[in-house]
């Protein structure tokens, strides 16, 4: 598989890649209006990522941490508070923060190729550019099914597609919303091998929500732990530990069992 | 006749309009069919009528070839196995030849039916003969009046379908009247078409329009406002549009629900489409069916009747085959 990535991108397409993007985010506060009810979902968030860093978002299920992605990409805006990539302010959707979602959302009427290339059709690019997907295709071994319909796809490779659809459009920013949580455990293992050597190979900034505390110090630089709704910040721990990382690294129990602990875990683990 | 009685047991494990299978007992069935067809020529030819009908000659001598058609397509099936899939429509040749049998022998050969509301094999076939020329203009100005109101409203009622499932506003003014509107059924604006429109095929093109884009309006709308948020995630993240969400997101996505909605106003604009030429329009097949009824010619209206049946069916073919074409990736996905 590694030599079958590092074959398939061509020099010219990895030459001149934007590197990582730097992204801010100071004082963001967000809810909804439920039945009447304001309900806080994010409170006084603030953090710097690094261009090029890994940072991984942790936290109980439904605390807000795929609600601050969608921010990020600016699929929807803060009550208040900013977001801020590459010194502009995050006012809308843009190509270069991508993000892959939990449900792979392939159209079903697209074929691979055709959903692989959707970046590069909405901004007319696709003409000129058509060997990007083919690369991207193959960088997540699916060139052999570049005409399948998403239908004839197993989960996983669904999945890689979507990926793929998100990779072809060289992303600054990559936004990751539990992007492995459906797969199944040896595909999982499969693929967080290959998001690190993506990641490293590319230098994009990695924005991954996750609730898999392992996962989290397996891939990320840095984790980031949150609270119970209204998501604050409980934790930032830094994950100094070269790749490829092994589960059983001394340092990487004694993270897991701060993480836990901060999750309020530690004593069923 | 031993040929069915082998084919019997083969039915029940096989589909028989599977083909390609148990293709040595269709072709029996096949010979029995032909030599059944050549048998009813000779009851047609040569036992005498008892009713005073013309075309007794030409019907045997059709009834005749078809009967040799089968028999050479069994022979030629061992050469050929393109003929062998006719083989497949043996059993209904077989039930055909015995039901055409028995309405020659109860109408010409021994007038047991009162005429004019019975007529025989020979008499429709004689519609065919004498008065193709009428029906075959009937046909056309049927077919045409039907494209016309049909295409129109299709597009219109796609039209207003995308805008509603798209734009809460325009779905503020237009959603009331449709739903006052809506279901009441197009041919009850008949007397009152007939009387704005300046033409008769003007106020039918109108009705039919209307009949074929209420379903098709509801369908898509329901269709585009059914897209998943997440699809239009997608595309926002990825740069699109609004003109690529609507375009190459929306409109995609509620194609299947489109469809089910032009199969609806296909169905009605034919229900439209024969009560307007019965009641203004002075051409077209509804129009010979009232034009028969009003001269007591039954068999000129069994043969409408069925020229009709035969261009609804194919015009509904012809959506299937657009649909199958245009929506090949659900293949596998979903089957309505």
């Amino acid at each position: 598989m590694v030599a079958l990535l590092a074959e398939a991108v061509p020099s010219s397409s990895l030459a001149g890649l934007p590197a990582g993007a730097g992204l801010a985010i100071r004082g963001v506060d967000h809810g909804f209006v439920l039945h009447g009810d304001y309900l806080p979902v994010l409170e006084d968030v603030s953090f710097d990522v690094e261009p090029g860093q890994f940072v991984a978002l942790l936290g109980p299920s439904g605390c807000g941490k795929s609600t601050l992605l969608r921010l990020v990409a600016g699929l929807d805006r803060p009550r208040s508070g900013s977001l801020i990539v590459e010194g502009r302010e995050v006012t809308g959707p843009d190509p270069s923060r991508v993000v892959v979602f939990q449900d792979p959302t392939l159209y079903p009427w697209r074929t691979v190729w055709r959903n692989a290339s959707l970046g590069l059709e909405t901004r007319g690019l696709l003409k000129q550019q058509r060997e990007r997907v083919d690369a991207a295709l193959a960088l997540v071994g699916l060139e052999k099914f570049a005409e399948a319909y998403p239908h004839q796809l197993s989960g996983s490779m669904a999945q890689r597609a979507s990926l793929a659809r998100a990779l072809v459009n060289d992303p600054k920013l990559l936004i990751l919303d539990e992007p492995l949580g459906k797969l199944d455990s040896l595909t999982r293992l499969q693929m967080q091998g290959e998001l690190t050597r993506l990641w490293q190979q590319r230098g994009f900034t990695v924005l991954m929500v996750t609730h898999d505390v392992e996962e989290a110090l397996l891939l990320a630089n840095r984790v980031i732990v949150f609270s119970d709704r209204p998501a604050r910040i409980r934790a930032d721990l830094d994950v100094d530990l070269p790749f490829p990382r092994h589960r059983d690294h001394p340092e990487l129990l004694r993270l897991r069992r701060e993480a836990l602990g901060l999750l309020g875990l530690a004593r069923d683990w | 006749m031993t040929a069915i009685a082998e084919a019997g047991p083969d039915r029940k494990i096989g589909p028989l309009l599977a083909g390609g299978d148990g293709q040595p007992h269709s072709l029996g069935v096949l010979v029995a069919a032909g030599f059944l067809w050549v048998g009813l020529a000779g009851l047609v030819l040569f036992w005498p009528d008892a009713q005073e009908v013309e075309r007794t000659r030409l019907l045997g001598v059709l009834a005749g070839l078809f009967g040799v058609v089968q028999l050479a397509a069994s022979g030629g099936a061992r050469f050929l196995p393109l003929l062998a899939r006719i083989g497949r429509f043996a059993p209904w040749f077989v039930v055909l030849a015995l039901w055409l049998a028995v309405w020659e022998i109860v109408t010409a050969k021994l007038d047991l039916l009162p005429l004019p509301f019975f007529p025989s094999p020979q008499a429709f076939v004689e519609v065919y003969t004498d008065d193709w020329q009428k029906l075959g203009d009937s046909l056309l100005a049927s077919l045409w009046l039907l494209l016309r109101g049909f295409v129109i409203g299709a597009a219109v009622g796609f039209g207003v379908g995308v805008a509603l499932g798209w734009s809460k506003r325009i779905g503020y003014w237009i959603h009331p009247v449709m739903r006052l509107v809506g279901p009441l059924p197009a041919t009850a604006w008949l007397p009152l078409a007939f009387f704005i429109f300046p033409t008769s095929a003007s106020a039918s093109t109108f009705l039919i329009a209307l009949a074929t884009a209420f379903p098709v309006t509801v369908l898509t709308w329901s269709g585009v406002a059914g897209v998943p948020t997440a699809y239009y995630d997608v595309a926002r993240t990825l740069g699109g549009s609004q003109r690529f969400l609507i375009l190459k997101v929306a409109i995609p996505a509620a194609l299947p629900h489109v469809f089910v909605g032009l199969f609806m106003g296909l169905g009605s604009s034919f229900a439209v489409l024969v009560v307007a030429e019965m009641l203004g329009v002075k051409s077209g097949l509804g129009w010979y069916l009232q034009w028969a009824q009003g001269w007591a010619a039954y068999a000129n209206m069994y043969g409408a009747l069925l020229v009709m049946a035969l261009m609804c069916s194919t015009l509904i073919t012809l959506l299937f085959r657009l649909r199958d074409r245009l929506l090949a990736w659900q293949k596998g996905l979903v089957k309505w």
